[in-house]
């Protein structure tokens, strides 16, 4: 049990010290916690440095040739940002309701972002639909090429945090939401949020060079 | 410890095959060769300094500092050692960019003569192929639909364009010796590279890109080019050679050239 | 992302548990030393194809038609073949063994118990990083097996040569094609790895371990996960498109205006010099990932073997997040002839420069650490000492190659091909040489043989210079890269004897190499038991028994109360003091 992802931390006899685990113990849940928001940290800066290297192509292939249409964005696109953003303050109430102990609100936030989630994902699925109908593929032009792209590697990620947020959400609605799990809570929002800060970027990107 | 003049003979031996100059440059031909090789003494002798003091104090340490039963110093450091080689290597090297920097200027950042010869380049899987304008000076239009190796035509000429007509083809790089030239390179296919030893010379060949090398040969004489950057499974065969020549056998060349079309 | 296993109570039990899916980090470190160990004999025995079909293209070898029937039809060579060999030797040995020993292997053992933790910050997280780089191998070795063979763009798979599909030749279809997939997936190993080790080195460290008592070793994973966690992720998105470019029709690399085997290609805008550009931003810090681990643990054996502390410490920390900083900053001197910006060239020059300035610092201070010391010749100081020299050797051929005046003349020379095999294929190597022979002892509680080790350490050391010296003398002579043969031209002819000397120098050298092989296993099971502490050195790996138990401390927190090289200090009682030592020495 100890071994598996979902684990709660077992509290080790700690030597004793004031403050816990909280200063610079490798102990308990302060080093834990603190090495999970690290890690997330690093996660970002790879997430960042992979799109920081999408945008400089972008910006590369769009100034070296004079073959670029800019692509029609589809308008539910719109509706997705509006949606995605709905989400993350969703997840933000969540968050606030379970600092002052709202068990059964944290629930229906959560789930409510949750689902707001997954629908910014059937929306992106329709804005391609969108495309294809308008005869517009990845290959058909430079514009459509980085639009798919980044679509799609965001879609990924998206995909990622869903993945979070889900299990945080049965592990509340079933019950089992303990104070070692506190965490997981903070790190899947921290990384939706992000998400979401990076999907307003690539929107800004599309309209204002794409 | 054997390990000291192990490292000690290597330095020797590794010195001696370059102030023997065992296997060397060729000889230049050109002002920008002289510069180069300038360059290249100024790096050896440097670099040849601190390879020589380095290994030397390694191996010094490694026989003087074994373990004779001494007990060694405690230290954990020197500051006024390490600010002096800190600012010395920094010195050196960055000295040694700022004195080159007058040949990378000269060869892609200064005034191109408006009077050099015009040749073009085109390089293909896996050979190069060089273009003279005729008389007119002039090159004429080329379409990629219309290339023909089978045919001599390996960029493409368009007979439909008079300013081509007096356009000559050549396998090989023919130049006047002691004039500007200005080499203007294409591809067709991947990237390749061209190189001349004894110029100094060499630039990538980029499909997409137009991209002009200047340089003068002033030794008359005939010069390997070796394909310069991995092109595919003929890259080690991809070659052609450039004959400089007096301008009066160059201009007879492209003459005969021309009536021979 | 899982939390912080406490192994307190919980030993693994089970074969596959403690050997297989092991969480602990003993075990993965093992795990990713023995992958680099079967790459390395891979990536060696493809070199010893390649050096012998330089110095014998035409010849008929009949084991060579059973292997490739149509790439060695009648048992000769193709050059297709070669550059396959080739593409596949230098991406083997660049990712899968000098990115995953040193950082991987050693990191992944010793950066927890060096810094007095448990465990890795995430353990799952790590077991899942080996296995993915086992996968990304996996795919790697398809490529050998599938029809086309290998790829033939070299380990940089420049477009459009790379991007074009199987009109590039033989390779260059499905062959590519698992390259840039394994890459990718080894980009997604490396990212889970570098959290770790980051998270690991930043939140557990143990009571009093403050970041300047860090082991040197330490500061090095360290910083190279950094380098790997911010290159890899550009790596990947590079791939990327270059995948899209190869079958989705996309334009990202592949200009217009091309003709291949008789076909105009659709492709039209994109740019070859791109890739370039993202792929060296990878590129150059990858190599800074290959050497730092290196650097850390000639640091630390240089110290211990010479009974003195570290030469300047605090400037040796300083030359390590230089190198890291600077490294991200110099990619261009890669692309100097590429047809890049002539001014950018100068701009990366100066800082290529000035990268060559913390390694000096560092060679100086190693030359620092030995001065006035008590010098011990084991195997292990032999390595790091052969490191020191090499990389002395290697760097200096750096300072031609990073003007781009000289460039002009030693780019895609064998200049190059000499300067980057003397720093990541001998140095780096060597100083996982040192590595092993150093831990050994404590990771599989035996010690190794001394004679084989140093008659294996000299017929080594010899033998990459006489391997690696002369082929910056080819590139004085201009002997162009990645050529299959070189009979077709007449100034190429002529070296054709020191590409003999050269070949047989591998051979001899890659031979030699079994010593190893026989050390190493014959150790793991007959070596004379190990104690805790053989070398009498100072850091936290030396207080626990060797090999370590699963929590490596046995429930213990270890205090810090020292720097990690406090050899010979006056007035001790030892000529050491542990890094856990009270801090009153004196006090027993």
């Amino acid at each position: 049990m100890p071994s598996s992802i979902t684990s709660d931390i077992i509290k080790p006899p700690s030597p004793p010290r004031g403050g816990g685990g909280g200063g610079g113990g490798s102990d308990g849940w302060g080093a834990s916690r603190r090495a999970s928001m690290t890690g997330l940290m690093v996660l970002l800066a790879a997430t960042t440095m992979a799109f920081a290297a999408f945008t400089s192509a972008f910006v590369v292939r769009r100034g070296i040739s004079n073959d670029w249409v800019a692509l029609p964005l589809p308008r539910i696109v719109w509706a997705n940002t509006a949606v995605l953003l709905a989400s993350s303050l969703l997840l933000e109430l969540a968050r606030h309701s379970l600092k002052s102990g709202r068990r059964s609100a944290f629930n229906r936030y959560w789930t409510a972002g949750t689902v707001l989630g997954a629908l910014f994902l059937l929306g992106q699925a329709l804005a391609w639909r969108e495309l294809n109908t308008a005869g517009i593929f990845v290959a058909t032009n430079p514009s459509s090429s980085f639009f798919y792209l980044l679509t799609a590697a965001h879609g990924l990620h998206i995909l990622g945090g869903l993945t979070a947020l889900a299990y945080v959400d049965v592990q509340a609605l079933r019950l089992r939401l303990g104070p070692g799990k506190r965490t997981a809570v903070d790190v899947s929002a921290m990384f939706w949020h992000f998400v979401d800060g990076l999907w307003l970027f690539l929107m800004v990107l599309f309209l204002v060079w794409g | 410890m054997l390990l000291a003049p192990i490292i000690w003979v290597l330095t020797v031996v590794i010195m001696y095959f370059f102030a023997a100059k065992v296997w060397w440059f060729p000889p230049p031909i050109s002002q920008h060769g002289l510069a180069y090789d300038a360059q290249f003494m100024r790096t050896l002798v440097i670099t040849g300094i601190i390879f020589f003091f380095a290994q030397f104090a390694l191996g010094w340490a490694i026989f003087r500092y074994r373990d004779d039963g001494r007990r060694a110093s405690y230290s954990h450091g020197n500051n006024k050692w390490e600010s002096i080689w800190t600012s010395a290597t920094a010195v050196l090297f960055v000295g040694l960019v700022l004195t080159g920097t007058k040949i990378w200027v000269a060869v892609h950042l200064s005034e191109p003569d408006p009077n050099a010869v015009p040749i073009e380049l085109m390089a293909k899987q896996f050979a190069f192929s060089f273009r003279y304008p005729g008389p007119d000076g002039k090159f004429g239009n080329t379409d990629l639909k219309l290339v023909n190796d089978a045919a001599g035509n390996p960029f493409g000429l368009d007979d439909k364009d008079p300013a081509g007509k007096d356009d000559v083809v050549s396998a090989s790089l023919k130049v006047p010796v002691g004039k500007p030239i200005k080499l203007i390179m294409h591809s067709r296919d991947v990237i390749h590279n061209f190189f001349v030893r004894e110029l100094r010379l060499k630039q990538d060949i980029v499909p997409g890109m137009e991209i002009p090398l200047y340089f003068q040969a002033d030794t008359p004489g005939t010069y390997e080019i070796p394909c310069s950057e991995l092109c595919g499974l003929g890259h080690f065969q991809m070659r052609s050679t450039m004959q400089v020549m007096a301008e009066a056998d160059f201009e007879k060349w492209k003459q005969e050239q021309a009536a021979n079309k | 992302m899982s939390s912080p296993v406490v192994h307190a109570h919980h030993a693994p039990q089970g074969f596959i548990r403690k050997w297989i899916f092991s969480l602990d980090h003993k075990v993965i470190g093992i795990q990713y030393y023995f992958l680099a160990l079967f790459s390395v004999l891979i990536g060696m025995s493809l070199s010893l194809l390649m050096r012998y079909h330089m110095v014998h293209p035409d010849a008929k070898v009949a084991w060579f038609a059973k292997l490739w029937p149509t790439a060695a039809q009648g048992g000769i060579m193709t050059p297709e073949l070669y550059l396959s060999l080739m593409t596949m030797h230098g991406t083997i040995m660049v990712f899968f063994v000098l990115t995953t020993a040193p950082q991987s292997g050693f990191g992944n053992y010793f950066l927890p118990i060096q810094i007095g933790a448990e465990d890795m910050a995430f353990p799952v997280l790590n077991m899942m990083s080996f296995w993915t780089t086992f996968l990304a191998l996996v795919v790697m070795v398809a490529a050998f097996f599938v029809q086309g063979g290998p790829p033939l763009s070299g380990w940089t798979g420049y477009p459009p040569l790379s991007a074009i599909g199987p009109l590039a030749g033989p390779g260059e279809g499905l062959g590519q094609t698992l390259w840039i997939v394994s890459i990718a997936i080894f980009c997604g190993a490396s990212l889970m790895g570098a959290i770790n080790f980051i998270a690991t080195l930043i939140d557990l460290r143990c009571q009093g371990m403050s970041l300047m008592r860090l082991p040197l070793t330490c500061w090095t994973w360290f910083v190279t996960a950094i380098l790997g966690l911010l290159g890899f992720a550009v790596l990947l998105a590079a791939g990327v498109l270059l995948v899209l470019d190869r079958s989705a029709g996309t334009s990202f690399f592949v200009p217009g205006g091309l003709l291949v085997s008789d076909q105009i290609l659709s492709h039209k805008g994109g740019s070859p010099l791109l890739w370039q550009h993202l792929f060296w931003f990878f590129g150059h810090p990858e190599v800074y990932i290959a050497i730092l681990p290196g650097m850390g643990v000639t640091s630390q054996i240089l110290s211990t073997f010479s009974r003195k502390p570290i030469f300047g410490y605090r400037a040796m920390v300083y030359a390590i997040l230089s190198i890291g900083f600077l490294g991200f900053m110099v990619w261009g001197h890669h692309m100097f002839m590429s047809g890049m910006s002539p001014y950018s060239a100068m701009a990366f020059s100066v800082l290529t420069m000035a990268i060559g300035v913390p390694s000096a610092i560092k060679t100086f201070n190693w030359i620092g650490t030995l001065w006035g010391g008590k010098i011990h010749f084991t195997t292990a100081m032999m390595f790091a000492l052969g490191f020191v020299s090499l990389f002395v050797t290697g760097g200096l051929s750096g300072i031609f190659l990073g003007q781009p005046a000289l460039d002009l003349y030693f780019h895609d020379t064998y200049f190059v091909v000499g300067h980057f095999h003397m720093i990541m294929g001998v140095a780096a190597i060597f100083g996982m040489f040192a590595g092993t022979f150093y831990w050994f002892p404590k990771m599989f509680g035996r010690m190794m043989n001394e004679t084989l080790g140093k008659i294996h350490f000299y017929i080594t050391f010899l033998g990459v210079y006489c391997i690696f010296t002369p082929m910056h003398y080819l590139g004085i002579a201009g002997n162009p890269r990645r050529y299959s043969d070189f009979t077709n031209f007449d100034f190429l002819g002529k070296l054709l004897p020191v590409h003999s000397f050269m070949t047989q120098a591998a051979y001899g050298t890659a031979a030699i190499q079994i010593l190893f092989f026989i050390n190493l296993f014959w150790s793991m099971k007959y070596g004379k038991k190990a104690p805790m502490n053989p070398w009498n050195a100072t850091t936290l790996e030396w207080t626990v028994p060797s090999p370590p138990p699963f929590d490596n401390f046995g429930g213990q927190h270890p205090v810090v109360n020292h720097g990690p090289y406090e050899y010979s200090v006056p007035g001790a009682p030892r000529d050491f003091i542990m890094q856990t030592d009270p801090v009153d020495v004196h006090a027993e």
